[in-house]
């Protein structure tokens, strides 16, 4: 359904241009979820942005396909691209507590992206909006409309930002760190309502987090980012079992489970720095912080490389398709 | 809300009761009243007459609190040159200044709002310099060489327009132009400031994910939050308005409020000035007083959390 190929952002500067989304290629199924997991700055905001066509004005996409149900994204004109924008793919953000407008109301703000994609017939707007505001477990949703965003909970917020971006009925639903901002017992809520309304609305959802956890808790298929590249996509469930770039391993190590490190211990850490996105990178990017680092690694781009059916990997260990089934350690 | 008003207005007949008195103090401070009625050349038994029958022999506070009992009963006093009510004086004068303020806070508003919108939108461009310049020579330039500047160009050179008194609509365009231009850059700055931080917002970019028009998003989004603050900037301003319209009345012969200040403190008639600027002070207190409410009554987060 959506389908990119070597997604790459640049922004230009003064000290040279920068590169926080380098080479990127996925597709997303419809009723899937597909989580882009990786640290603070690896250019994951970036590529949602890319996709909706919102980057800022100083930063340039370029792309081999980018194509959405078959239109081609690449080429459209700004008006044709924000007709789909809050129509067919819609997003929502990070922080639930700024990204609603203060001097409009919930109805208003709900009512404008149906008046925008669906015609001015307030009757109509306002009926999808109770309907999805009683959708997204608000109480007594015909106040709710009434209400400033002030006179909103974080949570609650965010459940409007849900309801604003399903307005439209989108086939493809952008979640760019959706219950970072929140507290865990309203981040597991709102984990499972959008679970819940991905499979009655068949809509399909990418979804972006440093949170392993919240991967485990939403994700279908995994992709894990370094440095504006992916690593790895696999299966959910293959990546916390069979992890097999050394990065992804490294990650799942940082977790700390009860149990497996003994008390007084440091939790594990990945030693090194992350390269900036301004560096020019010739081979592997987690190169200088690999613990079983070649000396192919700093040379070329390590390859892409089947370990099983659905799970790539970009690392040279394991060079030959298919040929290193099992982690080597 | 209602706990606040009073207490606005409360603070706010302070202000009025201070002013007044250092108004009444410093006039009668700097005029011996009795000297400027009995006027030059009068004989000294005459003064001492005139003392008498006004009451300039009583200590100040006494005359100050009569004075101003008379006003809270609506007595602004007696002109000591014109011989009538400085009530019906100010009554006549009070129109034109009005009228030009509300001219030229409306030239200074349409100007600026526009200008400051696009300066934002286009930051950095020549358009958003060309807004920097018009309103840094807007604050460099003093409002009476801008006024005759204009009589030169548009009055003397070009003859397109009269160049003193009020009696047809042509005579104001000079007059808000001038005094326009005073507030406008103010207004611009804050404008072009409060769109550019609006534009990086978070619920900026949350409509442009819904896929609005950037005339929606820029006007609907980013301007609605903006403007709060120039609105009451632009109360304030009006306040400033009327103040500087002194100047600005005495250059184009406008027949206002300004002009018969002046007039009336060259004739040393002591009620009058005191009256005027009683009367502006009051203005510009209940202006203030004014932007507060509508900054409540604009933003729902002031509204709901004063109630």
């Amino acid at each position: 359904m959506l389908d990119v190929a070597n997604l790459s952002v640049t922004i230009a500067g003064r000290g040279g241009a920068i590169r926080p989304v380098r080479d990127l290629s996925f597709s997303v199924a419809r009723g899937e979820t597909f989580c882009i997991v990786g640290e603070s700055g690896c250019g994951k905001s970036m590529t949602s942005l890319a996709l909706m066509g919102l980057l800022p004005r100083a930063a340039a996409r370029s792309a081999t396909r980018l194509a959405l149900d078959g239109t081609d994204l690449r080429s459209l004109p700004r008006r044709a691209m924000a007709d789909i924008r809050g129509n067919r793919m819609a997003m929502i953000f990070q922080e639930p507590m700024t990204s609603l407008n203060p001097v409009h109301t919930i109805g208003s703000q709900l009512r404008e992206v149906w008046y925008r994609h669906r015609g001015r017939n307030r009757a109509a707007g306002e009926a999808r909006a109770l309907w999805l505001l009683d959708r997204v477990g608000m109480s007594s949703p015909r106040e709710r409309l009434a209400q400033y965003p002030h006179e909103l909970s974080g949570g609650l917020r965010q459940r409007v930002m849900i309801a604003m971006a399903l307005m439209c009925e989108p086939a493809l639903l952008i979640a760019d760190e959706p219950t970072t901002a929140l507290d865990v017992t309203i981040q597991a809520q709102i984990l499972s309502l959008l679970r819940s309304l991905q499979d009655e609305l068949g809509l399909a959802m990418i979804f972006i987090t440093h949170d392993l956890g919240v991967v485990s808790r939403i994700a279908d298929r995994v992709a894990v980012m370094y440095a504006g590249r992916i690593v790895e996509t696999a299966a959910t469930a293959d990546i916390f079992r069979r992890p097999a770039h050394p990065y992804t391993r490294g990650l799942l190590e940082c977790i700390p489970v009860p149990g497996r490190i003994a008390r007084r211990q440091p939790l594990p850490a990945i030693p090194g720095q992350v390269p900036s996105p301004a560096q020019d990178i010739a081979g592997c990017a987690f190169a200088n912080r690999c613990d079983q680092v070649r000396d192919a690694c700093a040379t070329a781009r390590p390859p892409e490389a089947g370990v099983a059916a659905g799970h790539l990997v970009q690392c040279v260990l394991y060079g030959q398709a298919g040929s290193e089934l099992s982690c080597p350690s | 809300m209602a706990r606040y008003l009073v207490q606005r207005l409360l603070l706010a007949l302070g202000v009025i009761v201070f002013v007044s008195a250092l108004t009444f103090a410093l006039t009668e401070a700097t005029v011996d009243p009795a000297l400027a009625v009995a006027g030059e050349g009068a004989t000294e038994e005459a003064i001492q007459q005139i003392r008498r029958q006004y009451g300039f022999d009583r200590p100040l506070v006494e005359r100050y609190l009569g004075w101003l009992g008379g006003i809270a009963s609506g007595d602004l006093g007696e002109s000591y040159r014109m011989r009538r009510p400085v009530a019906d004086i100010i009554g006549e004068h009070l129109p034109v200044t009005l009228k030009l303020g509300f001219l030229s806070l409306a030239f200074a508003i349409l100007v600026a709002i526009p200008l400051g919108v696009l300066a934002a939108v286009r930051q950095n461009t020549w358009i958003d310099r060309f807004a920097l310049s018009v309103s840094v020579i807007g604050q460099a330039l003093p409002n009476f060489l801008f006024a005759l500047l204009l009589i030169i160009v548009f009055g003397v050179n070009l003859r397109w327009l009269p160049i003193s008194g009020s009696g047809t609509w042509q005579h104001f365009v000079m007059p808000t132009i001038a005094l326009g231009y005073y507030a406008m850059p103010a207004l611009m700055r804050l404008t072009r400031s409060g769109m550019i931080e609006a534009l990086e917002a978070d619920y900026v970019r949350t409509a442009l994910a819904k896929g609005l028009s950037p005339g929606t998003v820029v006007f609907r989004h980013a301007l609605q939050n903006a403007i709060l603050p120039v609105v009451s900037l632009g109360a304030v301003q009006f306040g400033f308005m009327l103040g500087g319209s002194v100047i600005i009345e005495v250059v184009f012969g406008l027949n206002g409020l300004g002009y018969l200040a002046r007039e009336s403190i060259r004739r040393a008639d002591l009620p009058v000035v005191q009256s005027i600027v009683l009367l502006i002070s009051f203005f510009y207190v209940v202006l203030i007083l004014l932007a507060d409410v509508l900054n409540g009554l604009l933003d729902p987060r002031i509204r709901s959390t004063g109630a």
